[in-house]
């Protein structure tokens, strides 16, 4: 009896001194915060992912109430709506982002690419890149390494078997640009998700002059200037033998695509073009089963009409 | 008991197949590319342009700032382009392209053999001459010599460390030059030693090269100050801190210049360089390549015009093996693997090494198993297995408190490490950034 | 010339492999493994079997269906866990339990850490603990070695398993349990004598009877001679500094004998294994403490000599407190680590519960390795 009364009385004993002890201790050094970084916090995901380039959400909590404006900061997980939250918290205007997501900007698969020697170093581009031309005869294309697919916090990046190269998930998929860190050529680059994932972008970034890249790799820009030419709107730039398609002003018509000599231009998520430019009437047809678009929605190649309406969808 | 540095170190097999080959003279080729960019620093602007006939010796390239070097055409003919053409990594790089076209040199060149002697010349005029003649470190790190000759204010040179130690497995081309060209050498450290003001030099060999210490010890006997210093064998020795502790027994601090402690090292190659410089007015076309290999045909030290394509010289040992899996510029363990074989020989070139699928190769890489086998191997008393995970990780901070810029890059913990890990290409990397971060925040 | 291999320097390499040092400590372990199964008969032999097989087993399940990794069981890391584990344990545990004992160790020691390289806990030691505390008896029922080799009993074991009768194996104390008795007996004998002489100096004074102090006393001597008794039948059964040297030494299979654990000390040092540091770093330490406090009291504390001959010390200084993964790795911090195995060997053996110390010392020290990597760094150049 005796035993257990003295057990718990001096188990409460140490309890309380332990009790005050902390007290004064996290009295003695305490550290004032603003107590704003806390509310943020709260209205984060908390998956303290990393993928907003902030050490955890506390991190991006700090980083949101320290600075002026929340341009810069995104949340890639809770996206635009936490960032409204986050702006009506702190009572700052938040500029909607249109959503975005990584490109890979080379299409330096082994057959459009020859490899022309083994690389057996450590497995890292960067690596890879500071040693080298790299395995190809490109120095500006994919090394294959995955330093992308090690970046990425959500999964969202794999290296294809086929090809060799990184594939982007589109569902997966937030845009907080670990990879466009990551990738030691700067070959992956944030771009507009565009209307229903449809964008065009010209893969590759070879600014070698034409016979050079074109050697190096059958899909290369060459810098022609076909593309700029065409483009009604002005949204291709060519510098340094490289074509660059500004998102921001391209509608989508896929009339580089058409023109671009290589194939160095890309185009995704659009329905399929008609096959036969001989008889466009039954495709259209035939196209507006899988494509649930109303308009009619590809051109043949050449035929610059249909194009332009396509931004509209 | 033969000095050496205190710790770490490893022993490679030594290999040195070609130690007994006499330099034999490698015919000029038929076109050669001389990069304009053979050193560290600033590359040199072009002085010829397409069309221009050049002569062998002739000023092509004009140093541009301090830290740079001249570039000399190594043959005469016509020069065929001015462009950007690829270096043994495959990258651009601008280069003169000169078709050969007989074998003329610039008048002031003195090509006899006869050996000149009389070093009694101004510390300037020694300093402008291999200036003039675009000397670079001929061990490899191809710093351009007059910069190292030149201390900063405030430092004084008190010791010629000359560089013998050759403890790259399979190199010999500093081997035998001691050998064969041992006065000349021995002039050209005396020049070295006018040109810095000090009244001693030491030149370091390794003990498995017995004949070349015994050879320049009874060239040295008659001449005042300079003195062969045997060292064990241990790699690696020939790195620059490690030499001046295994001769003078003083440590270079961490981030610090040799001049520290005031020593100045130069290689043997240079000072030949050097020497034919000053006396013999000949500017650094050529220079001495091992080329070798165990499954080389005629594995031998040449003496190849710079800008020689490396094929040529492979030609000239009897072509590449069957089995020749990697091609390597340098020795097997500082060396680079050279990508494009048609790319040409450049001052720092020491030797060509062709290595076969079984002997570079390079196994999976497994678990650090904390052996401690890499912290007792490092020259420098680092820690590889940690600065391998903090470069993985991009930890620069904790990179700069580890000293990571202390590493000297020697691969001693790749090469000892059992679970095959690539310690030194993450921390190769690992050291690029942290710098990158040193000089950003400078800034 | 196309496809050459391009990699950044070096290109060669010393050729030493993770199984070349493993395989290098398994050869260090065979003279040891040869006494016990010579002293112990084929008990060792099939628990050291069984211990081995299971941590394969385990290495490899966990690795394929638990971590869907490649399998690298052959790397010789399960073997060592396996030979070690088996090392520290009665030749009479059953069978089942020596299972048990694979999975802790394989299992919670190594793979739930991620395996080879990545554990904290030598996985050997945190396998011996785990029994330890979950079998207490059957881990502390130590069978006396023979001299000679025993008749070739080999499913004895096995029917131990069936019967859960481990009877007939003669038990016997360890020297070190032995030690504790004579010290336990030393103190009580003491205590005896001072209530002699109380009881004494109550009759001269007056307050107690003669009839009284007498009955006492023959209570008191009665104590007395039982003590001596007992104290004298463990003292004999003590073995000599000599004969625990080449291996009579009841006590887990492995420690049978200091002579064939140093022959693979000398082993592992010749082929640079491992480095001198730790083990000798631990022999000294032991000796010296354990030295001071016998000067002080010798009726207390044993013999440093006998401290560093008996028990697991020696087995665990060689070839426990050496494990690559879980110990330092600068040579400053190898030190370190050393002199804290040491000394906190020698505490727990004098004045803990337990008559062993070494696994529980080394796992101590294991917990404050990364600490200790933290802020001891190898001699930098300059």
């Amino acid at each position: 009896m005796n035993t257990i009364v003295i057990t718990i009385i001096a188990l409460c004993a140490i309890g309380i001194i332990s009790a005050i002890i902390l007290y004064f201790v996290a009295q003695k050094f305490k550290v004032e915060e603003d107590p704003r970084i806390d509310i943020v916090e709260g209205l984060l995901p908390g998956a303290n992912c990393g993928g907003c380039g902030y050490p955890g959400c506390r991190g991006l909590a700090e980083a949101a109430v320290k600075a002026d404006s929340l341009d810069n900061i995104l949340c890639p997980v809770g996206g635009a709506e936490s960032m409204k939250k986050i702006a009506a918290a702190l009572g700052r205007e938040v500029v909607e982002q249109a959503p975005k997501i990584a490109v890979v900007k080379c299409n330096g698969s082994c057959e459009n690419r020859p490899r022309l020697n083994r690389y057996d170093g450590a497995r890292s581009c960067a690596i890879e890149h500071s040693l080298y031309i790299g395995d190809t005869a490109c120095a500006y294309g994919c090394l294959g390494c995955g330093d992308c697919v090690a970046a990425c916090p959500f999964d969202a990046i794999h290296m294809s078997p086929a090809t060799g190269l990184p594939e982007v998930s589109d569902e997966k998929c937030v845009a907080c640009g670990a990879c466009v860190k990551a990738c030691p050529r700067n070959i992956i680059e944030l771009r507009n998700k565009g209307p229903k994932d449809r964008r065009v972008f010209v893969s590759c970034v070879n600014k070698d002059k034409g016979a050079v890249a074109r050697k190096a790799c059958k899909v290369a820009c060459i810098g022609c200037m076909k593309c700029a030419k065409e483009c009604p709107f002005e949204a291709i730039t060519v510098e340094n033998n490289l074509a660059y398609i500004d998102y921001n002003k391209c509608r989508l018509c896929r009339k580089c695509v058409t023109v671009c000599p290589t194939g160095a231009i890309h185009e995704v998520n659009f329905p399929p073009r008609k096959v036969n430019p001989e008889t466009p009437k039954t495709t259209v047809t035939a196209n507006a089963k899988p494509a649930p678009v109303s308009q009619p929605v590809s051109s043949v190649p050449g035929n610059s009409e249909t194009g332009e309406k396509k931004e509209t969808v | 008991m033969l000095k050496t540095f205190k710790i770490g170190g490893i022993h490679p097999p030594e290999n040195k197949l070609t130690s007994g080959g006499k330099i034999q003279k490698l015919p000029v080729p038929e076109q050669v590319i001389i990069p304009l960019g053979q050193h560290i620093g600033a590359p040199a602007s072009p002085v010829v342009k397409k069309g221009d006939a050049v002569k062998a010796g002739q000023l092509i390239g004009q140093a541009t700032g301090f830290v740079s070097a001249n570039v000399h055409s190594s043959v005469s003919g016509t020069v065929t382009a001015v462009e950007s053409r690829p270096d043994a990594a495959g990258l651009l790089k601008p280069c003169i392209v000169i078709q050969v076209e007989g074998d003329e040199w610039v008048p002031e060149v003195d090509l006899s053999e006869k050996i000149e002697r009389h070093t009694d010349l101004p510390k300037e005029e020694i300093i402008k001459a291999i200036s003039a003649a675009g000397i670079v470190g001929m061990g490899g790190a191809t710093f351009p010599t007059q910069v190292k000759l030149s201390p900063p204010p405030g430092s004084k040179a008190e010791i010629l460390i000359i560089n013998g130690v050759e403890c790259e497995p399979y190199l010999t081309a500093d081997h035998r030059i001691m050998l064969e060209r041992g006065e000349e050498i021995l002039i050209g450290v005396q020049l070295l030693m006018k040109a810095i003001e000090v009244k001693k030099a030491v030149i370091g060999i390794e003990n498995n090269k017995r004949d070349a210490i015994e050879h320049l010890q009874s060239l040295a006997a008659g001449m005042n100050g300079i003195e062969i210093c045997p060292l064990k064998v241990k790699y690696p020795q020939g790195g620059e801190k490690q030499l001046i502790q295994a001769i003078t027994k003083r440590a270079v601090p961490s981030g610090a210049l040799p001049i520290a402690v005031g020593a100045v090292v130069q290689n043997v190659g240079t000072a030949l360089a050097v020497y034919e410089a000053v006396l013999k007015r000949k500017p650094l076309v050529e220079r001495v390549v091992t080329v070798t290999g165990k499954s080389v045909k005629n594995p031998g030290n040449f003496l190849c015009r710079i800008g020689t394509p490396i094929a040529e010289v492979i030609k000239a040992a009897g072509g590449p093996p069957e089995d020749t899996a990697k091609v390597i510029g340098g020795g097997p363990m500082m060396g680079r693997a050279i990508f494009n074989i048609d790319s040409p020989l450049m001052k720092g070139s020491s030797g060509i090494l062709l290595l076969n699928e079984k002997e570079g190769e390079r196994k999976p890489c497994k678990n650090c198993i904390r052996c401690t086998k890499c912290v007792s191997v490092c020259p420098m008393g680092l820690e590889p297995y940690l600065l391998m995970k903090l470069s993985q990780y991009n930890l620069l901070e904790r990179m700069e408190e580890e000293k990571v810029m202390d590493c000297i890059e020697c691969g001693s913990c790749s090469f000892t490490c059992p679970a095959d890990r690539p310690l030194l290409d993450y921390i190769r990397l690992g050291k690029a950034r942290t710098g990158m971060m040193i000089r950003n925040r400078k800034k | 010339m196309n496809n050459l291999v391009i990699s950044p320097s070096p290109h060669i390499h010393s050729g030493d492999s993770i199984e070349k040092n493993m395989y290098g400590v398994l050869i260090a372990l065979i003279p040891a493994f040869i006494c016990s199964v010579l002293f112990f008969g084929w008990n060792a032999l099939v628990l050291t079997l069984t211990s081995v097989i299971a941590c394969l087993i385990f290495e490899f399940l966990i690795q394929k269906y638990l971590l869907k990794k490649q399998t690298s069981i052959w790397d010789g890391s399960a073997l060592i866990t396996g030979v070690l584990l088996a090392f520290n344990v009665p030749s009479s545990l059953p069978v089942w339990i020596m299972i048990l004992g694979a999975l802790a160790a394989i299992g919670i020691g190594k793979m739930s850490f991620g395996g080879l390289g990545c554990n904290i806990f030598n996985p050997a030691l945190v396998g011996r603990v785990f029994l330890l505390i979950s079998f207490p008896v059957q881990m502390t029922t130590w069978p006396v070695a023979h001299t000679q080799i025993v008749e070739p009993t080999f499913p004895q074991t096995y029917v131990n398993v069936v019967s859960e009768n481990s009877t007939d194996a003669i038990s016997g104390a360890t020297p070190l349990a032995l030690l504790k008795i004579v010290v336990k007996n030393n103190t009580e004998i003491s205590k005896a004598k001072v209530a002699l002489t109380k009881a004494d100096k109550e009759l001269a004074e007056g307050t107690k009877t003669a009839a009284e102090v007498a009955e006492l006393k023959t209570k008191l001597e009665q104590e007395i001679q039982a003590a001596q008794i007992s104290q004298q039948k463990a003292k004999a059964d003590l073995p000599t500094a000599l004969e625990l040297f080449v291996g009579q030494n009841p006590g887990s299979f492995g420690e049978v004998s200091a002579l064939a654990l140093l022959l693979g000390l000398l082993f592992m040092l010749a082929r640079r294994v491992i480095t001198w540091h730790i083990p000798i770093t631990i022999f000294i330490t032991v000796f010296v403490f354990a030295g001071i406090l016998h000067l002080c009291n010798p009726e207390q504390f044993i013999s440093p000599v006998y401290q560093l001959l008996s028990g697991g010390l020696m087995l665990g200084a060689i070839f426990m407190a050496t494990d690559y993964v879980t110990s330092p790795m600068a040579v400053k911090g190898m030190i370190i680590y050393s002199v804290g195995i040491g000394l906190l060997t020698v505490i727990i053996r004098n004045f803990g519960a337990y008559p062993e110390g070494m696994s529980f010392a080394i796992l101590i020290m294991n917990g404050f390795t990364p600490l200790i990597n933290r802020y001891c760094k190898p001699k930098r150049f300059a």
